[in-house]
């Protein structure tokens, strides 16, 4: 590894300035990169960091400002420029082919051609050449293999193998964990180890702290279209990293609010569905529960069968100890239940409505009368629970499509709160969310069982799950597989638990 | 929870001004514009286009496919489509023509039973209200696709409708005086047929905005699943939907047969395009989700105004078609383009 404090940094962008109309988005920003350094770069959303890498990657032009790779200035006229001069961009959502090979995606474009015959692609080279680079990255798949067939993950995998084979030696990474899991993360992190090694540099941007202090050298931290800082990633705490990206003091990062815990409000008993077996719980007024485990661990499919949204092939649910049949997510909104599901874009929010309509989908009748509904009213109760809420922009009619992630998820939060649920079912209420929403959102759900609602909170980020959560349920393969007391709260149990296993007594000390 | 950082970025948000204020559609505004900028050109080309009596004429020939498009407009908001309403028009009108009173035809089922108009105009809706009907069924149910399955519903109807008529027209010997109020009488000046379009429009346009119904309708279609995890009704309203435009289709064919003073197979054929084309024209998006009736209503009245004026310059039928196509073509990719931009 070339210490990068020594050399001549491989990437520095300097005074980097951009408008869109006249809105200023970035006010010359500074920022270096070292051969073989993972930079972090942190900021809330809305703070600059997209504009930024879009710059870097040639997809939109800069007003002002340098960009010099290797000492050499650049300059991209768009991405196939940027992508010749080694810049690879890995986005969020992932751009491979799913109906493809693998082999096809990685020289999607560039297909390898006969000698002699260039008009047809030479398959004996290009699945060998695909071999090759999956190797080097120490990936066990074939490179026939139709890239639909595999897991977020591995097509990740895929996107670096395709940056690889075009010999990126910068690559952007844009929250490339975010669906990932603990055991994916772990392979991903020891890949980008490896290319460090090899002398490749990582731009990597995560709303998880806790990674950035993992696998990054150093982290740059935007606020505003400005650089706040550049700091030691290593040795930075995530509570500090989070104050400079939001610009004041959080007083903790999961501000857990203890509050009394009151009768029980729902009981489900042996709840079974295509993907549960037998699943038996309860929860309690003031109560946030947490429910951990893999993803596919049964736990999304938990929340939609008490909610009503998959049918349930066995099992009873009460809600305030009354039997009731939730047949319909209507019927479960009518006992007082509500869910944030998991995907806000595909089923949390009508992205295409305002914000104020979303607000009140789920209950209109509370502003309409025969159907027709009183459009003040509507408009002055949604406007009170942006306020309440802080969306921004704090608009009631704005197009929630047009708001950032975070913004969105309170909107769908608000969506429940209109509706008056008592029992609010959030399943990873904080993915894609930065870090000053997601503190809004865990404040909230905090203040919401603080006045006697039930909270079941389902999330894949464990320092989450287990900061926020008086008590947790581990799932594994469609059934319960273990629960812990706060005070019995690790890392290490949760994991054994999701894992199939009994924690050992150790591990649950740990 | 209160944050300084937020209050920064305020700059962000332009303050609304002028129209922005009127919370018009930026659809409406362009189709709106590209309508009177037509209506401002043809009359300083052709005097004869600026005059009342012209204009009565374009609404009355608007008016029947304007009904169509009116309920097709809510269809596809939903996210659907209808292509069965051009023989829904066809079937309908034989329907109601054969039970009027001195109405005959070779067709064996049309025969000595008749009703009195008002009710056999009932049976004519009640007969598109049920097509309407069963392809919301059957789109729901079966989950098939709507064009798939409201263009088998299409061919099957159409069938019917031959299977009824024999392929004779049903004809009037002579036809009742309230039948042919219908579709060539006049209130206050003003043809039924306008009268009943306005009633329609007005209501349809309250429905789709002011309406517990309606809402659920718009967010059917810009988010199915949503939709439905926020408790909404999502099979019920679209079949409710459906069921509307197969009513309004109905009323157009009951419409069309009294101001022909005839019942044939080819009335009503290519009614569900014009419609179809009047609503894209009038900005609702084909993916779901966007859309008004006032937009529609503008849309049909472009149509009828470019095929009105064409027929006043003396075009042929087959330039009108020509002319029809490229401005549903310009409307789409306009439609295409307003999506792109709304993306980035």
């Amino acid at each position: 590894m070339v210490a990068s404090s020594t050399s001549q940094p491989l990437l520095r962008m300097e005074g980097i300035t951009k408008s869109f109309g006249n809105v200023q988005v970035l006010h010359g920003v500074d920022l270096s990169v070292g051969r073989g350094e993972v930079l972090g770069l942190l900021g809330e959303n809305g703070a600059g960091k997209s504009t930024l890498l879009n710059i870097l990657n040639g997809v939109i032009e800069r007003d002002a400002g340098s960009i010099h790779i290797d000492g050499e200035p650049a300059e991209f006229a768009g991405p196939k420029q940027a992508q010749d001069a080694g810049l690879a961009f890995i986005h969020q959502e992932l751009s491979v082919l799913p109906y493809l090979t693998v082999a096809e995606n990685v020289f999607l474009g560039r297909l390898p051609r006969r000698r002699g015959a260039p008009w047809l692609v030479d398959w004996a080279a290009c699945y060998k050449q695909a071999g090759e680079i999956l190797e080097r990255l120490a990936v066990k798949i074939d490179p026939r293999t139709i890239v639909g067939r595999l897991g977020t993950a591995e097509q990740e995998l895929v996107e670096i193998a395709k940056a690889l084979s075009m010999n990126a030696r910068i690559i952007t990474m844009d929250e490339p964990t975010a669906s990932l899991t603990e055991a994916e993360i772990e392979r991903l992190f020891t890949l980008m180890r490896a290319l460090k090694a090899d002398g490749v540099s990582v731009v990597y941007v995560s709303h998880r702290l806790h990674e950035v202090a993992e696998i990054c050298d150093r982290a740059t931290i935007l606020r505003d279209g400005k650089i706040v800082s550049t700091v030691d990633a290593r040795t930075t705490s995530s509570h500090s990293l989070a104050t400079m990206m939001v610009g004041r003091e959080l007083s903790e990062l999961f501000p857990k609010t203890e509050h009394e815990r009151g009768r029980e409000t729902l009981r489900v008993s042996g709840l079974s569905t295509v993907k549960l077996n037998d699943v038996s719980l309860a929860a309690h007024q003031g109560e946030i529960l947490g429910i951990a485990g893999l993803v596919g661990s049964g736990r999304t499919e938990l929340a939609r069968a008490i909610f009503g949204a998959d049918s349930i092939t066995a099992g009873e649910i009460f809600v305030n100890g009354e039997k009731v049949t939730v047949d319909s997510p209507g019927a479960a909104i009518r006992h007082g239940i509500g869910l944030v599901p998991e995907d806000r874009k595909l089923q949390g929010a009508v992205l295409s409505m305002s914000n104020a309509h979303n607000i009140s989908l789920a209950r209109m009748s509370k502003v309409s009368r025969f159907g027709q509904l009183n459009r003040g009213g509507e408009k002055q109760e949604a406007k009170r629970l942006i306020q309440d809420l802080q969306v921004y922009p704090p608009r009631a009619e704005q197009e929630t499509g047009r708001l950032s992630g975070g913004n969105q998820q309170k909107v769908v939060l608000a969506k429940w709160l209109f509706a008056g649920s008592r029992i609010l079912i959030v399943d990873e209420p904080t993915r894609g969310v930065d870090v000053g929403a997601r503190a809004a959102i865990h404040g909230l759900l905090n203040e919401l069982a603080g006045e006697g609602a039930t909270i079941i909170m389902i999330s894949s980020d464990l320092p989450e799950v287990m900061g926020m959560s008086d008590r947790i349920l581990v799932m594994h393969e469609g059934r319960i597989a273990g629960e812990l007391a706060r005070k019995d709260f690790s890392e290490e149990a949760i994991v054994m638990y999701a894992s199939g296993l009994e924690p050992t007594k150790e591990g649950s000390k740990a | 929870m209160t944050s300084t950082a937020q209050m920064d970025r305020q700059v962000v948000e332009a303050p609304k001004r002028g129209l922005a204020r009127l919370n018009i559609q930026v659809e409406n505004i362009a189709s709106g514009v590209v309508l009177v900028g037509l209506v401002i050109a043809l009359s300083l080309v052709s005097p004869a286009f600026l005059s009342f009596s012209n204009f009565l004429d374009i609404a009355r020939v608007v008016a029947i496919t304007g009904i169509i498009a009116a309920g097709m407009t809510l269809v596809i908001i939903t996210g659907g489509i209808d292509l069965s309403v051009g023989s829904t028009v066809g079937l309908v009108g034989a329907v109601t023509a054969s039970l009027v009173a001195n109405s005959a035809s070779n067709s064996e089922f049309v025969t000595a039973f008749k009703l009195p108009v008002p009710l056999a105009v009932l049976v004519g809706l009640a007969v598109g209200s049920l097509i309407g009907f069963v392809n919301g069924l059957i789109i729901t149910k079966t989950k098939i696709e709507p064009f798939m399955a409201t263009l088998g519903s299409m061919i099957f109807v159409k069938g019917l409708l031959y299977l009824f008529t024999g392929g004779y027209p049903v004809n009037f010997q002579p036809m009742p005086d309230d039948f042919a109020f219908i579709g060539q009488g006049a209130l206050l000046g003003i043809p039924t047929p306008v009268w009943l379009f306005a009633v329609v429009v007005v209501a349809l346009w309250w429905i789709s905005r002011r309406t517990t119904v309606g809402r659920a309708i718009y967010a059917i279609g810009g988010n199915p699943e949503a939709a439905r995890l926020s408790g909404l009704k999502v099979e019920r309203t679209k079949i409710m939907v459906y069921t509307l435009l197969g009513f309004l289709a109905g009323l157009a064919g009951i419409i069309l047969t009294s101001r022909l003073a005839s019942a044939t197979t080819v009335n009503g054929t290519g009614f569900e395009l014009i419609a179809i084309s009047g609503v894209v024209i009038g900005g609702t998006s084909l993916v779901g989700g966007r859309g008004s009736v006032v937009g529609s209503l503008i849309g049909v009245f472009t149509v009828g105004v470019i095929q009105n004026a064409l027929n006043l310059f003396g075009a042929s039928t087959q330039v009108q078609y020509v002319v029809t196509g490229l401005v549903l073509l310009l409307a789409i990719s306009l439609d295409g383009i307003a999506r792109r931009r709304r993306r980035t």
